[in-house]
């Protein structure tokens, strides 16, 4: 029995922390933002150059032999930094291409694993991260299949201006295109996938609401008013202990979910939408939380609370609203 | 992360399954046969390290070694069998630890055998009419008798839950009224039936009275030996702080508050309405707490049994148990619709049976109230988590209070 992270889980949190901190602050963040670019290949180059790309994958293929757990490790610390990159996709791709059986598709693997091929998420919506950037697109055939499109021709990409500035989408349209098969309908991996997608989404966002709590403790200690830290008033300290209370037990519905689709038990994919339909209300609930914790510099741009805000949208529409996941959680359970 | 328990604990498992079918077949038994059945019992698994296993065996306890996973492996297989476990209440949960910790022998020796027993029950003397959430501004009051060998009380505890059946009270009395505030208090045990303890009954909001509702007792010059004091005279403070280590930590609330939520839904199905969406709704988000919950009483387990700490999210059960249960309540008051506004038979405990139908739920509805009040009302959880957990500086009024 063992219910807690290890650790080596715990070690590599905090080497991709701090890996990140070196390589994505509030300035790059603001730079970025302020830019035109959907990719930012240094702090991608960074991530990968860990291993991240292949961390769930058996060592057999070159991966770390780690599981979505460790996985969903890695994007609690990408949604604490609001971290650009579509590393979500990138780990999915990399799933979907070790566990398929197309020789052709599984060629790609090694560049896949090691980030330079960069993939992203293109499933049940035409808004992509990182679509300008991306040589790979994982999507559905249109039939229930999984397979990879491949970057360039037949591929159109419509610029749109992005809520969520740290990982910019673009609106795109899939003609005539090389295509690089993954799985057909029925295939269970189809069903995997877009599971693990959402445990790993809910890490997100459990990164990002433990992020916009700690900040505003922080705040809360520093910020002096009636001659006084604000985090002493009743009022602020009950909001932030609220805060806390909605983020911290709900880190282990990420655990779970992530360790029942490692173990692959009856319920995983239930656990998945329970996950990720609790954990964006949460994240939703926790940016506001922090934005009016704050007082007026919360509300500006320049203090970046804003970011987190931002992401926590993305979070909640991409593939599917809380109450969507609810209604089939619902559905799964038989009710 | 690997929620199962190991080769080991199922190998355990086994054992208490097989003692179970053994010895707890208490078939047509009823009354007090049944009873003195279930006392033979309880000794059977007491000798077989089943109950009671932080309990030296001088005290009638099976004294083994702290083995959380084998602790809860006891209770989930004693509870399908529907077997009796450890008597419960005040006395084994807070009585019998603070005696292990800070009690002399011969408290040990008079009060742990005989309250594991449920012999003795106990009543918890902490809150007075003028003292809650506020504690340590107790006000009855103990002095010394002129021969020193015994104290003298007089005052009024309140809210005493389980009063009426109480045979014992622990409590904390001012016997240092110039100290500071948190060290003029002791730490004593007295024997409730004496001339100078009254006990009343208080009527509760879900109806209850009589036997099984809580009490206010007044003591009026009540006696109790100075060796029955616990700790050091003015360190009743401390000693009712006194940590509970041993094996606290269980998924039992995790489990209750589970099945709670199945009734919920079975609620929902009798009701007709389990089919409408904002029902469902409401179930599914009520659901991603309730396992939120469970799935942190796993972590809070492994880290028990890992001897590791858990860090601040064990200061949130409480008040997350507490939200979970209006939560549920309010769905189920959505449910019950009309039949809420009859009071079933047998509500609050009242009757030998207890409440049948929809409207058996504003027990649950009622009951969850007492939640955000008993045991620490929810304002003080939010301070304990905002201060103690993350940190932010005392409440003004609190920190430079004497
Ligand atoms: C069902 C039940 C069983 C109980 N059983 C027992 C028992 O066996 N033994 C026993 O000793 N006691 C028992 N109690 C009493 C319980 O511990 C107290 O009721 C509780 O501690 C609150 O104290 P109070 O009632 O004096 O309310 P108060 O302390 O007066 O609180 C009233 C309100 O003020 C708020 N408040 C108080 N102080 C603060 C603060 N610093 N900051 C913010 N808000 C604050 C509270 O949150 C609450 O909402 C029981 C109570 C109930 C309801």
């Amino acid at each position: 029995m063992r219910f807690h992270l290890s650790e080596e889980q715990v070690a590599i949190q905090d080497a991709v922390r701090g890996t990140l901190g070196d390589c994505w602050g509030m300035e790059q963040l603001h730079k970025f933002a302020g830019g035109d670019d959907d990719f930012d290949p240094a702090s991608w180059e960074t991530l990968m150059s860990l291993g991240i790309g292949g961390l769930a994958l058996p060592e057999s293929e070159g991966g770390a032999g780690l599981g979505l757990l460790d996985a969903a490790l890695v994007c609690e610390v990408a949604g604490e930094k609001a971290a650009p990159g579509p590393l979500i996709g990138q780990i999915l791709t990399a799933i979907a291409v070790a566990n398929c059986s197309d020789a052709e598709t599984r060629n790609l693997l090694p560049r896949i694993a090691s980030g330079e091929l960069v993939s992203t998420l293109a499933l049940d919506s035409d808004l992509v991260q990182s679509a300008r950037a991306a040589h790979l697109f994982l999507t559905d055939d249109g039939a229930g299949g999984l397979r990879l499109i491949e970057a360039g021709d037949g591929v159109t990409i419509e610029a749109v201006i992005a809520t969520d500035r740290s990982r910019p989408v673009s609106r795109v349209q899939f003609g005539d295109v090389a295509v690089h098969p993954i799985c057909a309908a029925g295939d269970p991996l189809v069903q995997r996938i877009r599971d693990a997608a959402l445990v790993l989404i809910a890490a997100d966002a459990l990164g990002g609401a433990q992020h916009c709590t700690d900040i505003s403790v922080d705040y809360a200690k520093e910020r002096t008013q009636f001659g006084q830290p604000i985090g002493r008033f009743q009022g602020l300290k009950h909001q932030l202990a609220q805060m806390a209370l909605d983020v911290e037990p709900s880190r282990a519905l990420v655990w779970y979910a992530a360790y029942a689709w490692d173990a692959n038990l009856p319920d995983a994919t239930r656990a998945a939408a329970m996950a990720k339909a609790h954990l964006c209300e949460v994240y939703t609930r926790t940016t506001r939380a922090a934005i009016a914790s704050h007082g007026g510099i919360g509300y500006t741009w320049e203090y970046g609370l804003n970011y987190w805000f931002r992401r926590s949208v993305y979070d909640r529409a991409w593939l599917a609203s809380p109450a969507q996941h609810r209604a089939r959680a619902a559905e799964l359970a038989g009710w | 992360m690997d929620l199962s328990y190991g080769a080991e604990a199922e190998a355990f498992r086994k054992e208490v399954r097989v003692f179970l079918t053994e010895s707890w077949q208490p078939g047509e038994r009823r009354g007090s046969e049944l009873k003195q059945f279930a006392g033979d019992f309880r000794r059977s698994a007491i000798d077989r390290g089943y109950l009671y296993r932080s309990v030296p065996k001088r005290y009638g306890g099976s004294e083994q070694p702290v083995d959380v996973i084998r602790a809860q492996v006891i209770r989930e297989e004693f509870g399908k069998a529907r077997a009796p476990m450890e008597v419960g209440g005040n006395g084994v949960n807070m009585t019998v630890p603070t005696l292990l910790e800070k009690g002399t022998d011969e408290q040990k020796d008079l009060f742990i055998q005989r309250t594991i027993e449920g012999e003795y029950i106990w009543g918890q003397g902490y809150s007075e009419p003028g003292s809650g959430s506020d504690l340590a501004s107790v006000r009855t009051k103990g002095e010394l008798s002129p021969d020193g060998t015994k104290w003298i009380i007089n005052g009024q505890k309140i809210w005493t839950s389980q009063g009426m059946q109480s045979t014992h009270m622990f409590m904390l009395v001012r016997t240092e009224p110039d100290a500071a505030k948190h060290d003029g208090i002791t730490y004593l045990l007295m024997d409730l039936d004496q001339p100078g303890v009254t006990r009343r009954p208080i009527r509760q909001m879900t109806g209850e009275e009589g036997a099984h509702t809580f009490c206010e007792f007044f003591f009026d010059n009540a006696e109790a030996p100075v060796a029955w004091q616990v700790g050091e005279r003015g360190q009743g403070w401390y000693v009712s702080r006194t940590t509970l280590k041993h094996e606290r930590a269980s998924i039992g609330s995790a489990d209750g508050l589970g099945s709670q939520f199945r009734k919920l839904v079975e609620l929902a199905q009798e009701m007709g309405r389990i089919g409408d969406p904002l029902v469902r709704d409401r179930l599914a988000e009520i659901e991603g707490r309730v396992l939120s919950h469970r799935y942190t009483s796993f972590r809070l387990f492994s880290c028990a049994a890992a001897g590791e700490d858990p860090g601040r999210v064990h200061l949130m059960m409480k008040l997350l148990l507490t939200e979970i249960g209006h939560d549920v309540a309010l769905l189920a008051q959505d449910l019950i619709g009309e039949a809420g506004m009859i009071e079933p038979a047998g509500a609050g405990g009242r009757g030998p049976r207890g409440p049948r139908g929809p409207n058996k739920w504003l027990d649950q509805i009622m009951g969850s109230l007492g939640n955000s009040i008993a045991g620490g009302a929810s304002n003080i959880q939010r301070n304990i988590i905002g201060e103690r957990g993350l940190g932010l500086p005392r409440d003004l009024a609190m920190a430079a209070e004497k």
